[in-house]
């Protein structure tokens, strides 16, 4: 247990963003199954909120699909209004897949693809 | 085989790729089974802003490439049998069957059958301060908001209807996007409209097609890391569905893109909230229990999918005139360029303090922070990395009048005579915003209904 790398999910796994109003949802989706739990634990809500902090991001959530091996974040609030009230260039906030990408986690060396 | 029915996509949004119907119809024919094509082409402000088109010219606000999607494959998908269905009537579904009829009689196809569906459009007919919302922008004053466009999310009871009584195409406007694969689904099996289970793989076909490539390797490749073959040529998605109920997602063939577990788990959750509760007007949609696999080259089966029953109520998105936006960019490079770049935009923020508009804006550094940064602009604040060689400077700004926001938008391109060394590119624009408020209306307070003529009988 002690040979665990950090590395950005990016390495790790694969994301799409897609929104409704002033809400994002973000799949992050593990290439390996065996990572499925490692994400499982460390990607948490109250981080992907904090990665979102500076754009007023009030509230996320987390669904779990274990048989997919993916999971599904719900931001409130992070789009600054939304694609009708943004200022955004990207008012869908599709480009923040890989804001979450850039999350570092710590995994263990083997399962490094 | 005999009992597989085909629906494939041919655009995902308005404003897709004009020629990507054609190896989806080709494949559909060489195929040889019952087969329909749909087209989903409207977001969540289209129906408005083809609104907005249609006050300035009563034969316009229908998917404005229409003809271009349709002229190379409406006579194959006459002459073969294939159904086309389509929400591109946007705001004027009789003005989009007029383009069709014109274009059937051109290319000798005066009996091709058009159907149009009428109902979705509720401005005038609803009393929206009587409903309950269910999302809203958060800025609407709605006694004084001016409302452009009300429509209901229909479903697919009335397409069905049209391609029963014989429609080659059926225009509508505002439906829900899977209920365009729902509906063929459902003429051709006779799937009751209460089979919550085979409403359910319709609706996740829908759901997985709706977007055109986005399902076979479009916002997916990623070079280096998920690469696709020929992204130029991205095939568009085809469904295969079984009249038990079986669901598997290919593509055109002989073309670019792929279907693999990967681009199947991104656009299966693209635009998903609670993945056991995706609402349509049809059914409503659980995939918690779903799982997936691939059955060959480009073939990804979907399996676990479940239905329960449809909501009592539709949604009905509305949308009102809005603020206007001013944009404006120039840009900066090679030496210091990030300092100038830091300089130019704490500047313009600046000017439009000292000239006192009544403005909301931001500032981005392109090439520093923009996307991913907050409207204080604290990611390029922050920024101290190595120095970009090419930076753009933008200011986005917000107000109610289109004078103001025109007047910040010009601040940028005023920097050309008052900005840093080198600077150059400027370009600005102002448009006017529209925001969006959706209700929930009880079903039977949408009547729809169905016209069905054919090509001859319509250009008459």
């Amino acid at each position: 247990m002690s040979d665990l790398v950090e590395l950005p999910l990016y390495d790790l796994a694969h994301s799409r963003a897609g929104d409704k109003g002033n809400r994002a949802n973000l799949s992050l989706i593990p290439y390996k199954p065996e990572l499925y739990p490692i994400l499982a634990e460390q990607v948490t809500e109250a981080r992907v909120l904090a990665l979102f902090a500076h754009r007023g991001a009030t509230r996320c959530r987390r669904y779990d699909l274990p048989l997919l091996h993916a999971f599904n974040f719900v931001v409130d609030d992070v789009l600054e209004g939304g694609v009708n009230a943004s200022l955004n260039l990207d008012g869908h906030g599709k480009t923040q897949s890989f804001r979450l990408l850039a999350m570092t986690v710590q995994v263990p060396r083997h399962l490094v693809p | 085989m005999s009992d597989v029915f085909l629906v494939g996509n041919g655009a995902g949004f308005s404003g897709d790729r004009v020629d990507a119907p054609i190896p989806v119809v080709r494949t559909l024919i060489q195929r040889g089974l019952p087969a329909a094509l749909f087209f989903e082409v409207l977001g969540e402000r289209t129906v408005a802003l083809a609104q907005l088109e249609r006050r300035a010219n009563p034969e316009a606000g229908y998917e404005p490439m229409l003809e271009r999607l349709l002229a190379p494959v409406l006579a194959d998908c006459f002459h073969h049998r294939i159904p086309i269905l389509g929400n591109f009537g946007a705001a004027n579904p009789p003005a989009a069957a007029r383009c069709i009829a014109r274009l059937a009689l051109r290319l000798g196809l005066p009996n091709l059958r058009i159907a149009v569906v009428a109902g979705d459009d509720v401005m005038g007919s609803i009393a929206l301060d009587q409903l309950p919302v269910h999302e809203a922008d958060g800025s609407i004053d709605i006694s004084s908001a001016r409302l452009i466009a009300a429509n209901a999310y229909i479903g697919a009871e009335p397409l069905v209807a049209a391609l029963k009584a014989g429609a080659d195409v059926v225009v509508a406007g505002r439906t829900s996007d899977p209920a365009l694969a729902i509906a063929p689904l459902v003429a051709h099996f006779g799937w009751s409209l209460d089979d919550w289970q085979k409403l359910a793989v319709g609706a996740a076909a829908g759901h997985l097609l709706e977007c055109g490539s986005q399902v076979t390797g479009g916002v997916f490749w990623d070079p280096g890391r998920k690469d696709i073959p020929d992204p130029a040529n991205i095939g568009f998605p085809i469904a295969e569905v079984t009249r038990d109920g079986g669901l598997i997602i290919t593509k055109a063939a002989d073309t670019g893109g792929l279907v693999d577990l990967r681009t199947i788990k991104e656009q299966l959750l693209y635009e998903l909230h609670d993945p056991a509760h995706y609402i349509t007007p049809d059914v409503v949609l659980d995939i918690s229990g779903c799982h997936i696999e691939q059955v060959g080259k480009d073939r990804v089966a979907i399996h676990g999918l479940k239905g329960e029953p449809a909501p009592e109520s539709l949604k009905v998105t509305a949308s009102f005139e809005g603020s206007w936006l001013g944009e404006g960019e120039v840009s900066v490079a090679g030496p210091n360029a990030l300092a100038r770049a830091k300089a130019t935009a704490d500047v313009l923020l600046q000017r439009l303090k000292l000239r006192g508009l009544p403005v909301r804006a931001r500032v981005d550094l392109i090439g520093v922070a923009s996307v991913h940064d907050s409207d204080d602009g604290a990611l390029w604040r922050a920024y101290e990395g190595p120095e970009p060689p090419d930076i753009r400077i933008r200011l986005a700004a917000e107000g109610a009048t289109r004078d103001d926001v025109d007047q910040a938008a010009r601040e940028v391109l005023a920097l050309l005579c008052c900005g840093t060394a080198g600077t150059g590119g400027a370009r600005w624009r102002v448009t006017p915003r529209i925001l969006t408020r959706s209700y929930l209306v009880l079903r039977d307070r949408v009547p729809t209904s169905i016209t069905s003529r054919t090509a001859q009988e319509i250009a008459a």
